[in-house]
């Protein structure tokens, strides 16, 4: 009855607020005013519905959270828990994931490819700043910078010196990681907002530098023809090479997910974690913040350094307008959709987010507004994000320790 | 108490003759005009359990922070020997080269990971204890493996001692009050301390939880071969724990001794007596 008369409030409100742009209709030609109410009638029914819904959600959303707090797991929760922890599931799923992504470009066009490898590559900066955010806590904006210093070494250096890919990449990384703990140091006594802000101004700095120095970046028309990725010193065709990055990209991300869910498991991603939840327990605890903080934002940096470079040697041509800040904000949204610290949720997010969009452009001009919406209900119903990070699993001396024993591997591999 | 007029960087052994573990010279801390601390000495000798009480805001916390690297004081010397016999000057130390050293502390605002399991909890006492990197987070090879259960083991062993053992999978914060206190005892015990720093373990316990707690830290001092340094509310557990007591009451140490020499001393009783009259 409440939720009744509520709804009704709600209906009238939007019938109000919609009023002037859903009913009055100008004819210009005529000089008179339509009155469109059959539009105000659905705007209400509409709303009247959907506020209905919205307080449905609302109430599972509280009865989850009472459920979880008295240790007892949803059943949807259930299944995908079973999934992650049991490796009798885990692994034939794995297995049909990865199947689906080697088949991939030989049953999609070139632009699907090419679609499917910027998806890949925002899924390892996603996971790079996964590092520095969902397992540090280090809220970082400007993290595209690292990338732009991935994929400006490689245009650099291949266009001066003619140095390959393969031998930039892991320059490409150290250079990112050396600019991680550049703007590690100053920022070390910064925390949240304040440490947002800096590390804002400093992907803007990293930008504006690249626009402004011609000589050495050749300014806002960017540098060309950069070399592709050698196969065995082989040419391939265009849609051969895109073929070629693909592949090149899915290993990259495959060796991504295994390395962040090892540092998560190990015992510096533990003291990363002890940072993110308490950085005076953490010092009391006998961790050293400054060197923590720093490897969170070396290895977070060189991860967009990677990506970086891979991104300059798909795209052959490269200008400071692919590092706005959009992009920052972009992977940190993949970040916290995802689901922050969990590596599974990184990577469906930045699928997702990158993917999303793509396949909604038969909604033409309604795509970002689709966008937007599905970001705030996930933000409302799931703040936590889509996944929650898996516990990690540790082999407990006895056996009464509640069915430990099934967990083999020390520090076992969950995601 | 007059130690002061010696030279004051090297450290006295007591009377008795037992090196002091932590010995405090004349520590004073200021907050802008407020002066939280003022001239503070404190020793604890090796295997002692020595009691810091006072009224609320007396500075007894804010000696914790300073003696542990949270605050650096701004006067004053604080000195540790630690197991291997040398002494270091630690003001001036980060918090975490002061738990290296091997103080360890707990928090009276319970500060525990909250969201990490009750084991991970532990195993973060045990980092400054082990070595594995980067590399070996990579890579996994063998001896970071078994550095990983190692630290594993020691830390369900320490859970074990405070019965928290079934409890290792939890999330911290999802734990009932007692249990956190307990868990954060176990985390500190988890860096080797040779000096355990208990700020108000028992706030917020039932008798039956401070008994228990009594017990433990008894256990704890024989288990580990550690000094405690105990602040502390409940003044049956002060007077049947401590060994020696020191009294602070704005921010100045009004009195020590032992616990009948305390009690009987006419300045404690009445910074006690005003305190409960105003309350
Ligand atoms: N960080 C701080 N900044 C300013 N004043 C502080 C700070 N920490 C403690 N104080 C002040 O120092 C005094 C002593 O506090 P505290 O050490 O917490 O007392 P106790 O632990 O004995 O109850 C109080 O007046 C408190 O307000
Ligand atoms: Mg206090």
């Amino acid at each position: 009855m409440q939720g009744l008369k509520k709804s009704i409030l709600v209906s009238l409100w939007f019938m109000f607020l919609t009023f002037p742009l859903m009913v009055i209709r100008i004819d210009s030609l005529n000089g008179t005013i339509d009155w469109r109410w059959e539009n105000m009638l659905g705007m209400g029914a509409g709303s009247f519905v959907l506020s209905f819904v919205w307080r449905f959600m609302m109430a599972r959303k509280e009865a989850g959270r009472a459920a979880a707090a008295g240790g007892v797991m949803s059943a949807r929760g259930a299944w995908f828990e079973r999934l992650r922890s049991d490796p009798k599931a885990a692994v034939p799923a794995l297995a049909v994931i990865l199947a689906v992504f080697l088949v991939l470009p030989w049953l999609v066009s070139t632009y699907q490819t090419n679609i499917m490898i910027s998806a890949l590559l925002y899924v390892m900066l996603g996971l790079g700043l996964n590092i520095v955010v969902g397992l540090s806590g280090q809220l970082v904006l400007g993290y595209v910078a690292f990338y732009a210093v991935g994929a400006y070494s490689y245009a650099i250096l291949n266009s001066n010196f003619g140095l390959g890919f393969w031998s930039v990449l892991p320059i490409g990384g150290a250079m990112a990681a050396l600019f991680g703990i550049l703007l590690g140091f100053p920022v070390l006594r910064l925390r949240g907002d304040y440490l947002a802000i800096v590390t804002l101004g400093f992907g803007e700095i990293i930008r504006l530098v690249l626009e402004n120095w011609s000589d050495f970046s050749q300014g806002p028309s960017g540098i060309a023809n950069i070399d592709r990725p050698g196969l065995f010193g082989t040419q391939l065709s265009v849609s051969d090479a895109t073929t070629y990055i693909y592949y090149l990209i899915l290993a990259a991300v495959i060796v991504t997910i295994v390395a962040v869910t090892r540092l998560k498991n190990s015992r510096i991603g533990r003291a990363w974690q002890a940072l993110r939840e308490d950085e005076i327990a953490c010092q009391a605890m006998g961790i050293d913040i400054t060197t923590t903080k720093l490897t969170a934002f070396a290895l977070g940096a060189c991860w967009a350094g990677f990506a970086g470079v891979i991104f300059a040697a798909k795209t052959t041509f490269i200008n400071p307008a692919s590092f706005t800040f959009l992009e920052s904000a972009m992977v940190l949204a993949m970040v916290v959709l995802g689901g922050m610290g969990s590596v599974i949720g990184v990577s469906v997010g930045a699928l997702v987010l990158i993917l999303l969009p793509e396949y909604l452009r038969a909604f033409s001009e309604y795509r970002m507004l689709i966008f937007g919406a599905t970001m705030v209900l996930m933000m409302v119903f799931r703040p936590q994000g889509l996944v929650s990070p898996g516990r990690t699993k540790y082999n407990v001396p006895d056996a009464e320790g509640a069915g430990a024993a099934a967990a083999r591997p020390a520090a076992g591999g969950n995601a | 108490m007059s130690a002061t007029t010696g030279n004051a960087a090297t450290p006295v052994n007591s009377a008795s003759g037992t090196a002091a573990v932590l010995d405090v010279r004349s520590i004073s801390m200021n907050f802008g005009g407020l002066r939280a601390l003022n001239e503070v000495d404190l020793q604890v000798r090796l295997g002692e359990i020595v009691a810091l009480i006072g009224p609320n805001g007396a500075g007894k916390t804010t000696f914790f922070n300073c003696i542990t690297g949270i605050y650096v004081p701004t006067e004053g010397t604080v000195h540790v020997t630690p197991r291997d016999g040398r002494t270091v000057t630690v003001n001036g130390l980060k918090a975490s080269q002061v738990t290296e050293l091997g103080m360890s502390r707990t928090f009276q605002n319970i500060r525990l990971f909250p969201t990490m399991s009750v084991l991970e909890n532990v195993m973060i006492g045990r980092h400054c204890r082990t070595r594995a990197g980067i590399l070996g987070a990579l890579l996994r090879d063998s001896r970071t493996r078994a550095e990983e259960q190692r630290i594993v083991e020691e830390s369900y062993a320490l859970l074990k001692s405070v019965n928290l053992h079934q409890h290792y999978k939890d999330q911290a914060r999802n734990l009932p009050y007692g249990a956190q206190r307990r868990l954060e005892i176990a985390r500190a015990l988890a860096t080797d301390p040779f000096l355990l720093c208990l700020d108000e373990p028992a706030a917020g316990m039932n008798p039956q939880e401070t008994h228990e707690l009594k017990e433990l830290v008894i256990e704890i001092r024989e288990r580990h071969q550690l000094s405690v340094l105990l602040i502390e509310h409940d003044m049956s557990m002060v007077m049947s724990l401590s060994d020696r007591i020191y009294v602070m009451e704005y921010g100045s140490k009004i009195a020590e001794g032992t616990p009948e020499e305390v009690s009987k001393n006419p300045r404690v009783i009445k910074a006690y007596l005003g305190e409960e009259s105003h309350a």
